[in-house]
């Protein structure tokens, strides 16, 4: 009887979700809810499907049409054309047009969104449903960030006249019916959405710092999509019934910047062959494997099978060290020119593994001579130590995917140096195949150069390729694994028959 | 009646200025001491860790000029006094408002925890009282020292091991509907409960031993009469004072429980904005927190002289 039940409900099609089930999809992950405004919460809007952005992208990472159908380049790559979606209304049930479109794009840009970094000279309406683009040089990357959660579009009404963001309204499929900051926002069907209906019609997201408790929360069968867990927790859910956990590689390298201007590339090479990445990998991180390379193979336009790995060989770290002019001091301690090799791990707590790690490459780095200290501390101090100059290395994980296409990230970080990326390192050639890789104008096998470069140079020491961990319920079927983790696919969710 | 409670209640509300003051003063000197660049670690809660730069801090350094400046200190103070607490340097909200939805949450919490204490305390106590070194009175003393020495986030994990994923009865964490409040609830409260237990049974048995039981006992009530007509208003002046002093310790055990249940307040808030250098925020908790302190003891006064009229003569 109950079988015939399910059949006939089956029947009924699209109203069958919302009788088969009452419940609420939850989605848990450990980022807390700042503000409305997508420069801050982005991250969270996109994946509960709450904002949309001009450009979308696949879980391959290739762009796709989002708010715009279509996009044009005039002959001089200055001019980009966007031409937007009709019938497509805010939460609030105004209409999206092109100067809604550009007052948000424009905010974003003057309020730390990514496309501050791109050379604008101006984005605005061309006519009601044309977005004008004008650049001051070519940048290829444009769509790419134009696909990022802080390019998100949002409603004219949800912008104060100070550039603040008063609340999220937003074009996509739900739309925020509680938003309690720092730890819950609830969200519903919007009905006048311009695609495919959600399939569940209410959904919540959790911020839940701790990973003990999320993973509790996954355990539990509160949380149906948890995001992020740490490798102890995945050791005992990979037990537990009712849910599975996903691990898949993703474009995030764990890695160790290193001031250049104290540690020059010989001595750069020394302290990378110190280091055990396949130890790391498997007894910290739970991962299959250590870095081999700066890129993981998932990038595969950025991965050499070709390189060579990069080695553990504590004997030969001793000796290109000692060729690169340090030798022991009475105490044992490797010195050069009276100084001894001292090195800071800065690193910061809020991603567990971090210390752990640190603490690992205290160990080995003292192994060969040298003289390191762990300072774990907030996340900040990186960029602020890279500032002033008095940065030693630095541990912590680097996302190269912010946008689908790593060129963006390299631009910031590598071309020739930022905050998280090369420090007191330049090179001409590299700076400028970066350059020509944004406007689009590179020659062919540029990459496999780049990333030649960075293996024989190493700007930082990478060490390891993340693995992005998430549970998925048994009770949710669609579920998207995004490597970019941009999105959730939350929309099109469904419950299990 | 109203003259007796009046000079009480005139003292604490002095108190309130005097806590009001110097919270802001303190609360300012020492997130101006604390290491590194306030700028950073405000641009850093705003913008997250990938996308914390040198170019996002200037940014907000010439959005919101310099925090640990003494302009800023005495906007706050003009503030004050126009009942105008600020706006948060991370979200840009103003701080009433982020606080009315934190403080919202702990009182509950709170409020929760309280009825739970008082639910399972005081009862346990008394019988153990009436029955000192019975069974019953050595294991309340157990008990009450094994949740006494637990720790909090022990105490909250096992809580959710057990009843949520074992027995599949309660929610693991979250907020928003009475049933994510009972987990938080009870790990505050089998920390209270212990204390309270424990005081009510020594004042259950300090009045057992009294001349004033004594004689109601000699003069023909039986003892649940005796408890009922005497021994409970004896007994409810010590365990209120407790309260009132336990509410140091609620407040601590807040922070952990809010955070192991994923649940907002002002615990949570304050570490998060001592966290995130945000000095109007951290000035607007600590300020509540301090006024809650002088609220909390001007009621248990208000309370215990209702109780003991014995109070207002001496």
């Amino acid at each position: 009887m109950f079988r015939t039940l399910s059949l006939a409900l089956f029947m009924s099609g699209a109203a069958l979700p919302a009788l088969a089930t009452e419940g609420v999809l939850d989605v848990v992950a450990p980022f807390e809810l700042k503000g409305p405004d997508p420069v801050q919460s982005g991250n969270i809007l996109i994946k509960m499907d709450v904002t949309e952005t001009l450009v979308d992208a696949d879980a391959t990472g290739a762009l796709l049409p989002g708010l715009a159908t279509s996009w044009t380049v005039a002959e001089d790559g200055l001019s980009w054309r966007f031409v937007l979606r009709d019938g497509v209304s805010f939460h609030d049930g105004s209409k999206m047009d092109a100067a809604a479109v550009a007052q948000s794009l424009e905010r974003s840009r003057g309020n730390g969104g990514l496309l501050a970094k791109a050379p604008i000279q101006e984005i605005a309406p061309l006519d009601d449903m044309t977005v004008q683009i004008t650049l001051s040089e070519p940048f290829a990357m444009l769509p790419s960030m134009l696909a990022e959660y802080r390019s998100a579009i949002i409603a004219p009404a949800a912008i104060a006249e100070d550039g603040s963001v008063t609340s999220a309204i937003g074009t996509g499929p739900y739309r925020v019916t509680d938003y309690a900051p720092p730890n819950k926002m609830a969200v519903a069907a919007f009905a006048d959405y311009w695609g495919q209906a959600p399939v569940i019609a209410d959904a919540v997201y959790h911020g839940i710092s701790r990973s003990e408790t999320r993973a509790l929360m996954a355990e539990s069968g509160d949380a149906d999509i948890t995001l992020t867990l740490d490798p102890a927790s995945v050791t005992r859910l990979n037990r537990a019934d009712g849910l599975s956990v996903i691990s898949v590689p993703i474009p995030r390298v764990l890695m160790l910047k290193v001031n250049g201007a104290v540690f020059d590339v010989e001595t750069r090479k020394g302290l990378s062959l110190a280091i055990d990445r396949a130890g790391i990998a498997r007894a910290v991180l739970r991962f299959p494997e250590g870095a081999t390379q700066m890129f993981p193979p998932g990038m595969a336009d950025w991965h050499d099978p070709e390189l060579p790995p990069l080695a553990y060989d504590p004997e030969a770290a001793r000796t290109v060290l000692a060729e690169a002019g340090w030798t022991p001091d009475a105490d044992g301690i490797l010195q050069r020119d009276g100084k001894r090799m001292e090195i800071e791990i800065l690193t910061y707590p809020d991603r567990p593994e971090l210390p752990l790690v640190a603490a690992v490459l205290e160990q080995q780095f003292a192994a060969i001579g040298a003289r390191p200290v762990i300072n774990s501390t907030n996340f900040s101090e990186i960029p602020a130590k890279h500032g002033d100059g008095s940065l030693s290395t630095a541990l912590f994980a680097r996302n190269f995917a912010l946008v689908p296409d790593p060129v963006g990230t390299l631009l910031q970080d590598y071309a020739p140096g930022g905050d998280w990326g090369a420090m007191g390192w330049s090179n001409e050639a590299f700076t400028a195949g970066v350059k020509a890789l944004a406007a689009g104008s590179a020659d062919e096998g540029t990459r496999d150069k780049l990333v030649a470069t960075l293996h024989a140079e190493l700007p930082v020491l990478p060490i390891a390729w993340y693995q992005l961990t998430m549970t998925v319920s048994d009770k949710v079927t669609g579920v998207v694994v995004d490597p970019f983790e941009r999105t959730l696919g939350l929309s099109q969710v469904g419950w299990s028959q | 009646m109203i003259a007796t409670l009046a000079r009480p209640l005139g003292w604490r509300l002095a108190q309130a200025w005097m806590v009001a003051i110097l919270v802001g003063v303190l609360s300012f000197l020492m997130m101006s001491a604390l290491p590194g660049d306030m700028i950073f670690r405000i641009a850093a809660a705003r913008f997250g860790y990938d996308n914390v730069t040198a170019e996002n801090a200037e940014l907000v350094r010439a959005q919101i000029g310099d925090p640990s400046d003494l302009s800023a200190f005495f906007d706050w103070i003009a503030g004050l006094f126009r009942g105008d607490l600020g706006r948060s340097l991370v979200t840009g909200e103003a701080v009433s408002a982020e606080i009315a939805h934190q403080l919202g949450a702990t009182a509950q919490l709170a409020g929760i925890a309280i009825v739970l204490s008082l639910v399972i305390g005081p009862p346990l106590g008394l019988l153990a009282g009436l029955r000192p070194g019975s069974v019953l009175d050595r294991a309340t003393v157990l008990m009450a020292s094994v949740f006494k020495a637990t720790p909090q986030f022990l105490l909250g994990l096992v809580l959710i091991v057990a009843v949520s994923i074992g027995m599949g009865l309660l929610p693991a964490a979250g907020h928003g509907e009475l049933r994510h409040m009972i987990l938080p609830g009870l790990t505050l409260a089998l920390g209270l409960a212990a204390n309270t237990t424990r005081i009510t049974r020594e004042a259950v048995v300090q009045a057992r031993g009294s001349d004033w039981w004594r004689f109601a006992r000699w003069k023909g009530m039986t003892e649940p009469q005796v408890v009922r007509r005497h021994g409970l208003r004896h007994v409810a002046v010590p365990v209120l004072t407790l309260i009132a002093a336990q509410f140091v310790a609620l407040m601590e055990g807040v922070v952990v429980v809010e955070t192991i249940f994923g649940w907002p307040g002002i615990g949570h808030a304050l570490v998060h904005a001592v966290f995130h250098r945000d000095v109007p925020m951290v000035q607007g908790t600590a300020l509540v927190m301090g006024l809650a302190f002088v609220l909390v003891n001007a009621l248990a006064d208000v309370a215990a002289r209702l109780l003991d009229p014995r109070e207002a003569t001496r």
